[in-house]
């Protein structure tokens, strides 16, 4: 669309008049929001709708004339999609993209005019140069959650509890704070009073994390402590994404949405992918906190970057260095396997890989084989099936990998043959788990931490094994396994095991 | 450089052939490349489907089913010529055309030049399937008009479309009962030619029809058509 100006106010036309022009060359006082009629009788709709956030017309289940009277009377703003840079170069207030490889120009039958988009968050609607972001510029609703309480009767170990502290007296300064608990320690249950602290001053809280699944996980979760309110899970294609909540949960994804939101973010694996690559994600954690707002990093494996941080004590942070179950975490062994792709190549495995396999056929143990590449899977399964009865694959793109991973947490499987999209997130008691091609580069320190962390996880089985087969030791697999016996090492010293 | 579709930085392979031609306006990665199936071997000679897919049952003299069945009537026998489809509409290509035809990507259009053949379109005049004025403006663009942007191929748009239900969310049943969903501008530029219809997807045929018949009826030579997906 275009815009054209009356009496320096922007009024929107689908035509092409003279003088007219697109949002990303308003002059910037046009972009000053026009003063607020206080008696304008707004739609506390659309006010629950946009505010905290930047959207597009398109995403708005409001008419463009219903916004344009808001704007008018100052409850609503338009701002620039695209702007330049400093540097006279593209820049997308959505997502933060400055790769100009990243844009790209069509001639544009909104504005008649060549318009240039950004293609980094295209998924979330094309914005581009003749495209407003709106934004809510009205009186801010709040929801009063300051009678809120807690209902959860559970204890914390004191590991957990040292993290809730701390949690909750930065909330108090509104400042940053790097919690790193090993896997398995109980993230979820060390958040809790630092919310219900955060809810009772009338904050906005939101728990962002990059994966969908643990969105559907920890909603029921967190709703189930606070009954008194509505917990709002956000995800790609959720339904109520347009309601307001003090409590929201996100995939770091749908943060683009939201702009000077929330008092209280809580960022859940801050070091896993995509979140550690992609600096748009970053740029959409700092865009959804309001300009005074507390900073959770939530980790089990921070990067070689966040470990030096907080060795120089960069930023405030807390560890968990034992389980909530306080059994130590099970330590990697190395063994040597040869060069195995050639092998496989041959048809042919590892001998120590079918040992290991082997010994633990007749116990009936779980087994979890994680490997670096899909392309490998299949040929693995098929030399695997004459020593072992029920196995399977499962892999990112795999259309069954829900059902798989069931039929292993029932006991249905023997042995599941797995990439790294299970390197997180799981729990299949009694498990072991061994690497094959532990040297590969995609098995990072912090990819290996997070895999020797599926072992023994439920109290009821606090051991099990570990095994990296390799074929030439790296940097990653050394210093994986010496940040997991720091770790006890901690653990043991802070009095924290059993 | 970037995949233009899955935008992962690729390093493109450095030989001759990449050192004495110009820099392609458009880089597919090996993984997305592998991804699209082209379609080959023996096709249905008038919906240019694959019939290494389809039962043996179904193929009568080289033509499918579907076709036979509307070469059986006399309202639509001989409308459409040849349809002559690039890919197979899978997962992946499904995925791709719906960012870039709904979510707007039109860099996407880029990835289709390649394979386009050589002499698309000669000799005859081009008509792009048009969009109506309100999902033209909803869009932002024409998605056929974006891959004829790419291949500097010159087209007419003799064809308007009058706004109605979209037309992916319409059952085959509907989609054919509806007639006038076109009309004919610049009917002077079309009769005794050889017309070129180009569409996205070929789905039932049905749209591509409806706009043959009206360019017949008005004195066209003969209609032929080109779809990304089939």
């Amino acid at each position: 669309m275009r815009f054209y100006q009356k009496d320096n106010i922007l009024i929107p036309t689908k035509s092409n008049p003279p003088h007219s022009f697109r949002i990303s060359y308003a002059s910037p006082n046009l972009l000053i929001t026009p003063p607020l009629t206080r008696a304008y009788p707004f739609n506390p709709q659309l006010q629950a709708t946009l505010q905290g956030k930047a959207l597009l017309l398109s995403e708005l289940p409001f008419s463009e004339e219903e916004i344009q009277v808001h704007y008018e009377n100052g409850y609503c703003s338009y701002m620039q999609g695209i702007d330049k840079n400093a540097r006279n170069k593209y820049i997308c207030k959505r997502c933060g993209n400055e790769n100009q490889q990243l844009f790209a120009s069509f001639p544009c039958a909104r504005c008649k005019a060549t318009c240039t988009y950004c293609r980094n968050c295209i998924m979330m609607g094309r914005i581009s140069e003749c495209t407003p972001l709106i934004t809510w510029s009205g009186p801010k609703l709040t929801q009063e959650t300051s009678e809120i309480a807690l209902q959860w009767n559970g204890s914390l170990s004191p590991g957990q509890q040292e993290a809730s502290d701390k949690m909750e007296a930065i909330i108090e300064d509104q400042s940053e704070l790097l919690i790193w608990a090993v896997c398995g320690a109980g993230k979820t249950e060390i958040l809790f009073k630092g919310i219900e602290k955060a809810l009772k001053q009338n904050q906005r809280v939101c728990i962002a994390t990059p994966r969908t699944d643990v969105v559907l996980e920890l909603a029921p979760r967190l709703q189930e402590v606070f009954p008194d309110i509505k917990v709002l899970p956000v995800y790609g294609g959720s339904e109520d994404r347009h309601l307001y909540s003090p409590l929201t949960i996100s995939t770091t994804h749908q943060l683009f949405r939201f702009q000077q939101a929330f008092d209280l973010v809580i960022l859940d694996e801050m070091d896993a992918f995509p979140y550690s690559v992609d600096t748009s994600l970053q740029y959409a954690v700092q865009k959804a906190g309001k300009e005074h707002s507390t900073l959770i990093y939530l980790t089990a494996t921070p990067d070689k970057d966040w470990q030096e941080k907080c060795r120089q004590k960069k930023i405030p942070f807390v560890t968990i260095p034992a389980r909530f179950h306080q059994y130590p975490l099970p330590v990697p062994t190395f063994q040597w396997c040869g060069n195995w792709e050639k092998g496989l190549n041959k048809e042919k495995l590892p001998a120590t890989l079918i040992k290991w396999i082997r010994e633990r056929v007749p116990e009936k143990k779980p087994m979890l084989l994680f490997v670096p590449k899909i392309y490998y899977m299949e040929k693995i399964k098929m030399l695997l099936q004459p020593i072992i009865s029920s196995l399977e694959t499962v892999h990112a793109e795999d259309s069954n990998r829900k059902e798989k991973v069931q039929k292993m947490r029932d006991k249905k499987l023997d042995l599941l043959i797995t990439t790294t999209i299970l390197e997180r997130g799981v729990t299949f008691p009694n498990v072991d788990v061994a690497v094959l091609g532990a040297e590969n580069q995609i098995f990072t320190e912090s990819a290996l931490v997070q895999i020797s962390g599926r072992v023994g996880r439920k109290k009821e089985f606090p051991d099990g094994t570990i095994t990296f087969f390799h074929y030439g030791k790296t940097n990653s697999m050394v210093s994986a396994r010496k940040q997991i016996m720091k770790s006890n090492k901690e653990a043991r010293e802070r009095g924290m095991l059993l | 450089m970037i995949c233009v579709i899955c935008l992962a930085p690729v390093s493109p392979e450095f030989n001759w052939t990449y050192l004495f031609t110009r820099e392609p306006e458009c880089y597919l990665c090996a993984d997305c490349k592998g991804k699209l199936e082209v379609i080959k071997g023996e096709t249905c000679q008038v919906c240019g489907r694959s019939l290494q897919i389809l039962e043996t049952i179904h193929v009568k003299d080289g033509v499918c089913r579907d076709c036979q069945k509307w070469e059986e009537t006399d309202e639509w026998k001989g409308v459409l010529r040849l349809n002559q489809s690039l890919f197979l509409y899978n997962d992946f290509l499904k995925e791709t055309i719906t960012r870039f035809k709904y979510r707007g990507d039109f860099r996407l259009a880029s990835v289709f030049i390649s394979f386009l053949p050589k002499d698309l379109g000669k000799n005859k005049i081009v008509v792009p399937i048009p969009l109506s004025d309100e999902r033209l403006y909803e869009r932002g663009f024409n998605q056929v008009e974006a891959i004829l942007f790419y291949t500097k191929i010159p087209y007419t748009n003799c064809l308007v479309r009058i706004h109605s239900e979209k037309q992916s969310k319409k059952t085959r049943q509907e989609r054919l009962q509806i007639e006038n969903i076109f009309k004919l501008e610049k009917k002077e530029s079309i009769i005794a030619q050889d017309i070129l219809l180009v569409d996205d997807i070929y789905t039932t045929g049905a749209t591509l029809r409806i706009a043959a018949k009206l360019l017949k009826e008005a004195g066209a030579k003969s209609i032929s058509s080109f779809t990304i997906a089939r």
